[in-house]
Parts: structure tokens; C-alpha cells; sequence
């Protein structure tokens, strides 16, 4: 698992945690079952508050990506497969905006990007 | 909550100085930044938990017990690192620690050597002969060295290095790893503490000026920045303090603030600290 926090993200440390691990669990590096560092040991590598990293865990519980159990620490929870398929169909959608965005700032057209994407596909 | 330390309108006067009604509690298993300017009460504030200097009035609990009364007991699981230890200066290390180590019941020698290797501390050394750095070092293995539940430290990061000051952080971030282990923590110098800090105590001639979680703190402060004609009557009244310069003006507010034209940021503590202080200067 890799986490890096950045000084100058307009999120805070809390909830760039909580963004990395998410994103690792879309993408498939992390999988159903895998644990996850205790809340200590990942404060300590980080050099964070305890709190904050609490906070990250909270979150994560919260939104059904991670259990924890008592005792015993925390573990990627189970995926519901639909709800997974929504999220990384989000995550694509989240990709392709920011490519647009970056596009438009560029002036391409329309048909520029789709001969680009037809480039990429086919690699 | 589980607190190992509870202070209560704690108030100690002196003739030019005083401390009033200082009230904060840390919870078993945090680390708390204590920051405030130079001469603003910290360094009283610990030696009166430390019994080291009386106190008027107030009450202070270590483990819940008080601190006067249970003061023999608490100390066995207290490590104190002082601004300014005072030793017998003409005794090596290895002497000096043979006469302090017998007070404590869970004394470590094998984790304290460890500690004299990895500070790079020569345990023939002479006391006096010590630098600012390896003073605080040397304090730290003691204070690391009997099992301590409860860290308090003074100051211990100035005169230390910015290599030195990381591996301390990472110190403490290993000492909390135990759940029953808090760590308080005097500085001026608060960039040591943005990150690993859980609460801050905040104190300012000789009052407390806040003490909270950390990230509540970074949630509720902004920093607000703009040109000298966006600072209306108004908006100053929203702010904690300001500084206003020949081309703009910056300011601290300790709730969210929105406005045109205004450069909003969050600020860091050493922003809430000045700020804080500043306005005091400029109220008289």
C-alpha cells in the first residue's frame, strides 16, 4: 500500500487518506480481506496525529470500503459488486473529465480527443 | 474519557507574572503540542505538575491521583525532559546516571544504552562538557528509560538540529504506538507539532487561550488575506487579529469567513499563535 501526502492539496490529511485507499481498492490493489496498517503504525509512518489518521479510518468505515474489528484491526471489507462496478464507473467518468477539462484548456476539438482515445484504445 | 492528566483552575502569582485559571485535560494514549510565546507560563505551568514549583490555587491530577499527595509514585511513571536539566556537572554520564537510574523501579539499563548509542552520546563524557543538544539528548534516555506513561518535555527541541528534531518526532510517534502512553510537549517552535500533534494547548500571558483537537483547530481558524480596501469595519470585526501593510493586510478569524476579492487559506499554528498575540499588543 502506498500513501503520499502533499502540504499543498486542497484536502486535508484526513481525506487524502481516505482518497488513496479508496482509490487502491477501486483499482484492485487492494482486495477484499486485506488488512490494513493499525491506526498507530500508520500515524507513526506518516508523522501524523493519531486523530487525523482515526478520522481517515472512520471515514472509510463509514462509507463500507474497510471493517474493523475489534481487537483484531482493520481489513478491506467485502465488495458488493454492483456498488463496485458504480464506483469504478465513477472513477472512469472522473478520468475522463479531467482529461477534458485539460483538452479544453488545449483548444482541441471534438473529434481531436476521439482520434486520440481510438490511438490510446488501440495500444 | 480516560484522562491522565487533569489540570483545574491552576493560578500561581508572582510579582510581575501570573497564571490564571489554567484548565486542560490530555487523554490516555495523545500527544499534545502546549505552545505559546516566550515567558507566556508554559515552563510554570510544568513544573508546577511536576511539584517543582507550589501552586496557589487549583488542582492538578497525574493517573487520578494528586499530584502533591501521590507525588512519589507518579514520578515513577513520569519522564521529564526539562528546558534546563540540572546535573552535578563535574560527574561523566555513566555517573551521573548510576546516581538517578536506583529511583526508579522499572529502570531499563539495556534500553538506556541503547538510547546513549543511537543519540551518538559518550557515556566518559562530562556533564559540563555537553553542548545544548546532547543535554536534551541525554535527558530524553532517561526519561525513555524507566517506562514512563506519561512524557512531558519542555522545550525539548530547542538547541536540536532539524536532522535531530525529525528522529525525535519519530520517537514519539513510537512511544504512543503503546495505546496507555500520552506524550505533553512545551514549544515555541510549532512546526514541530503541526503534524504529529493530536491536541493543542494554546497559553498567552498566563491564560489559557484554547485547547482543543488538532484538526478541529485547522477546521475552524481561516487566514484571510486581500488589499487594504477590502479590510472593511466589518470584516475586521471578524478577526482575531491583523497585521496591515502598505499593500494589503492579513488576518486571522477563528470561524469561516467569505468574502470577494479575499484570499482565504488555512492558516498553520504558528499563524493562530502570532495572531493571537498580536492582537493583544494592538488592543491597548
Amino acid at each position: 500500500m502506498k500513501i503520499v501526502l502533499s502540504n499543498d492539496s486542497k484536502l486535508t490529511i484526513w481525506e487524502q487518506i481516505t482518497e488513496q485507499i479508496k482509490d487502491a481498492i477501486i483499482k484492485g490493489e487492494l482486495n477484499p480481506g486485506d488488512p490494513l496498517p493499525s491506526i498507530r503504525s500508520l500515524a507513526r509512518d506518516l508523522r501524523i496525529s493519531v486523530i487525523t489518521t482515526k478520522r481517515a479510518y472512520d471515514e472509510l468505515e463509514a462509507e463500507r470500503y474497510v471493517d474493523s474489528i475489534q481487537g483484531k484491526g482493520s481489513f478491506v471489507a467485502a465488495q458488493d459488486n454492483a456498488m463496485m462496478r458504480e464506483k469504478r464507473l465513477k472513477n472512469i467518468e472522473n478520468k475522463l473529465s479531467e482529461a477534458l477539462i485539460e483538452a479544453r484548456i488545449m483548444g482541441f476539438k471534438y473529434e481531436d480527443l476521439e482520434k486520440m482515445l481510438r490511438i490510446l484504445w488501440e495500444e | 474519557m480516560n484522562n491522565i492528566l487533569e489540570i483545574k483552575g491552576l493560578a500561581k502569582n508572582f510579582k510581575s507574572f501570573a497564571l490564571h485559571d489554567v484548565s486542560f485535560s490530555l487523554p490516555r494514549g495523545y500527544i499534545m503540542g502546549f505552545i505559546g510565546p516566550n515567558g507566556s507560563g508554559k515552563t510554570t505551568t510544568l513544573k508546577m505538575i511536576m511539584n517543582l514549583m507550589r501552586k496557589d490555587a487549583g488542582f492538578i491530577e497525574v493517573f487520578g491521583q494528586d499530584h502533591v499527595k501521590f507525588e512519589r509514585e507518579i514520578k515513577q511513571r513520569i519522564g521529564f525532559v526539562y528546558d534546563e536539566p540540572v546535573y552535578y556537572e563535574q560527574l561523566n554520564l555513566k555517573q551521573m546516571t548510576s546516581l538517578i537510574s536506583p529511583f526508579y523501579k522499572k529502570w531499563n539499563q539495556s534500553l538506556y544504552e541503547d538510547y546513549i548509542k543511537r543519540f551518538n552520546l559518550n557515556s566518559t563524557q562530562k556533564i559540563k562538557t555537553l553542548s545544548k543538544g546532547m543535554r536534551t539528548k541525554y535527558a530524553l534516555s532517561l526519561a525513555l528509560s524507566h517506562g514512563a506513561e506519561l512524557l512531558i518535555m519542555d522545550e525539548p527541541t530547542a538547541g536540536l538540529d532539524p536532522v535531530f528534531r525529525r528522529e525525535l518526532l519519530d520517537i514519539l510517534m513510537d512511544v504512543i504506538q503503546r495505546e496507555e502512553n500520552s506524550i505533553l510537549f512545551s514549544t515555541h517552535i510549532t512546526s514541530d507539532l503541526d503534524r504529529i500533534a493530536d491536541y493543542i494547548t494554546f497559553i498567552n500571558e498566563g491564560r489559557i487561550v484554547l485547547s482543543e483537537e488538532k484538526d478541529r483547530l485547522y477546521e475552524r481558524y481561516t487566514l484571510v488575506k486581500g488589499g487594504k480596501d477590502d479590510l472593511s469595519e466589518a470584516l475586521k470585526k471578524e478577526l482575531v487579529g491583523m497585521s496591515v501593510t502598505g499593500l494589503g493586510f492579513e488576518g486571522l478569524s477563528d470561524h469561516p469567513i467569505q468574502g470577494e476579492n479575499l484570499v482565504i487559506e488555512k492558516p498553520s499554528l504558528e499563524d493562530i499563535m502570532f495572531f493571537h498575540t498580536k492582537e493583544q499588543r494592538h488592543g491597548d
